[in-house]
């Protein structure tokens, strides 16, 4: 496990970063009414909330359940307020602790994920700067309708390839969920949409049938 | 005031956000990497993580300025370029904007004038994610120690109970891949790109193992997904 007074203070500057980020997060609209003095109404405010703080508060609270333990401390405490989980901070770092050969909860699983969030935030954060002041010269190439196939298909991409390492690993154990999903979606495609609920509903099936399987001394 | 969404002191206000996530991101990196000397972690193998890590990011870091290209044709630039560069995704602020445009009577369809339309959207999309962030400080501690509790009491299915976390979250993704198949042969598409990259991975996986070319295991992933993502490039004219 990793050593408690490094951990501890991982807990105490992930705590003092994230609560200036959720400052920081509130302050964006705070000075865009003051520098307007456009205050929208409330009841504006709560009927937009409405539409997606129902779904997007249950995903947020069942991300942060499923994502931590892959994370780690420093790492949570970072793609928490830098984003993108699912096509970004966690196959990334899964991928680097599987490079590197550790585990996640182990001192250099901490090291190795908390290095691969902190990375690919940096990078993440320049591209999109660097794409936003070059947009005149970027955008007709982003766009053009060679490239959108391309772009179109990034989580197939991204999720053939870790998928092969990790099913090839554990087939007994993604053999239940993978086809439950399967069917899922072919069955119910507007389901597509809401793929974050569904992530936990993944999640469930795979702990149920790994306890099952651990249990009868199959894996 | 004349409402401009694409006014200095927005991007000013974008440019103070961006500085704070790259602030954060290198005080957690530098400290990490720090730790890993100390651990006896080999220094070859920190920079290796570092040079690997990025270069996956980037494909899926075009994927996001993309995003905010979609939505600066409505919201100016500043606030699509914070938005994206901290918690969120295009998935999420796409349907906050439109939520509270059409809860004000708004279309989407034009670049917003009015600033009190703008400041109501820029809530929306600032609360409607915040919980994500908050629960992170409150449930995390909780959450480790539970898990220390699983691992200390039988440290194998510790180990398992995590790798069914991932093989959740893989199968949910695995599986969306297969919503647009009935829409005949073009909904195929994706399934192709995921077995290509599937199978390229592979090869990597026997170039590493069989023949020993130990550099790829570093880049194997963001050399597949490219790879996936040319191949989509080429079938899709061709089957639609």
């Amino acid at each position: 496990m990793v050593s408690k007074s490094y951990d501890d203070k991982t807990h105490y500057y992930g705590k003092v970063w994230i609560w200036t980020a959720v400052l920081v997060f509130i302050l964006v609209p705070v000075s865009a009414c003051v520098y307007y003095n456009a205050w929208p109404p409330f009841i504006s405010v709560l009927k937009g909330l409405l539409g997606v703080a129902p779904i997007f508060w249950t995903v947020g609270a069942i991300e942060v359940i499923t994502f931590t333990p892959m994370l780690g401390t420093a790492g949570s405490y970072l793609a928490f307020v830098t984003g993108n989980l699912t096509n970004l901070k966690v196959p990334c770092a899964i991928n680097a602790m599987e490079i590197n050969e550790v585990k996640s909860g182990t001192e250099e699983g901490e090291v190795v994920s908390t290095i691969a969030v902190a990375t690919s935030s940096i990078v993440t954060t320049l591209i999109i700067a660097v794409g936003t002041l070059l947009l005149g010269t970027l955008t007709p190439v982003l766009n053009s309708p060679v490239l959108k196939p391309a772009f179109d298909n990034i989580l197939p991409a991204l999720f053939g390839a870790l998928g092969v390492v990790y099913i090839s690993k554990n087939w007994k154990l993604a053999a239940t969920p993978m086809l439950f999903m399967i069917i899922l979606f072919i069955s119910a495609p507007s389901l597509a949409g809401s793929v974050g609920i569904l992530v936990p509903v993944g999640a469930v099936i795979s702990i149920l049938m790994a306890r099952l399987l651990y249990k009868n001394k199959m894996i | 005031m004349n409402f401009d969404p694409n006014s200095s002191f927005l991007y000013l206000v974008a440019v103070a956000v961006i500085l704070f996530i790259l602030a954060q991101s290198l005080f957690f990196l530098i400290r990490a990497y720090k730790r890993g000397k100390e651990i006896g972690m080999d220094v070859k193998k920190l920079r290796k993580t570092i040079t690997s890590s990025a270069i996956f990011t980037v494909a899926p870091a075009v994927s996001i300025l993309l995003g905010v290209l979609t939505l600066s044709k409505f919201l100016g630039l500043p606030l699509p370029w914070i938005r994206l560069s901290v918690i969120g995704a295009i998935t999420y602020e796409l349907p906050a904007a439109t939520s509270t445009a059409s809860a004000l009577g708004v279309s989407i369809s034009e670049t917003i004038t009015s600033p009190t339309v703008y400041s109501a959207i820029v809530w929306v999309m600032t609360l409607g994610i915040l919980p994500s962030t908050i629960l992170v400080p409150v449930l995390l501690k909780r959450i480790q120690g539970g898990l220390i509790s699983i691992k200390s009491k039988d440290s194998k299915w510790g180990d398992l109970l995590i790798s069914a976390m991932f093989m959740g979250m893989i199968s949910a993704f695995m599986g969306m891949v297969f919503s647009n198949i009935r829409k005949g042969l073009p909904g195929w598409i994706p399934i192709f790109v995921m077995l290509f990259s599937a199978v390229l991975m592979a090869v990597c996986g026997l170039l590493i193992n069989v023949f020993k070319i130990k550099w790829l295991k570093d880049y194997a992933l963001p050399i597949c997904m490219i790879g996936a993502m040319i191949f989509a490039i080429i079938i899709t004219p061709a089957i639609s």
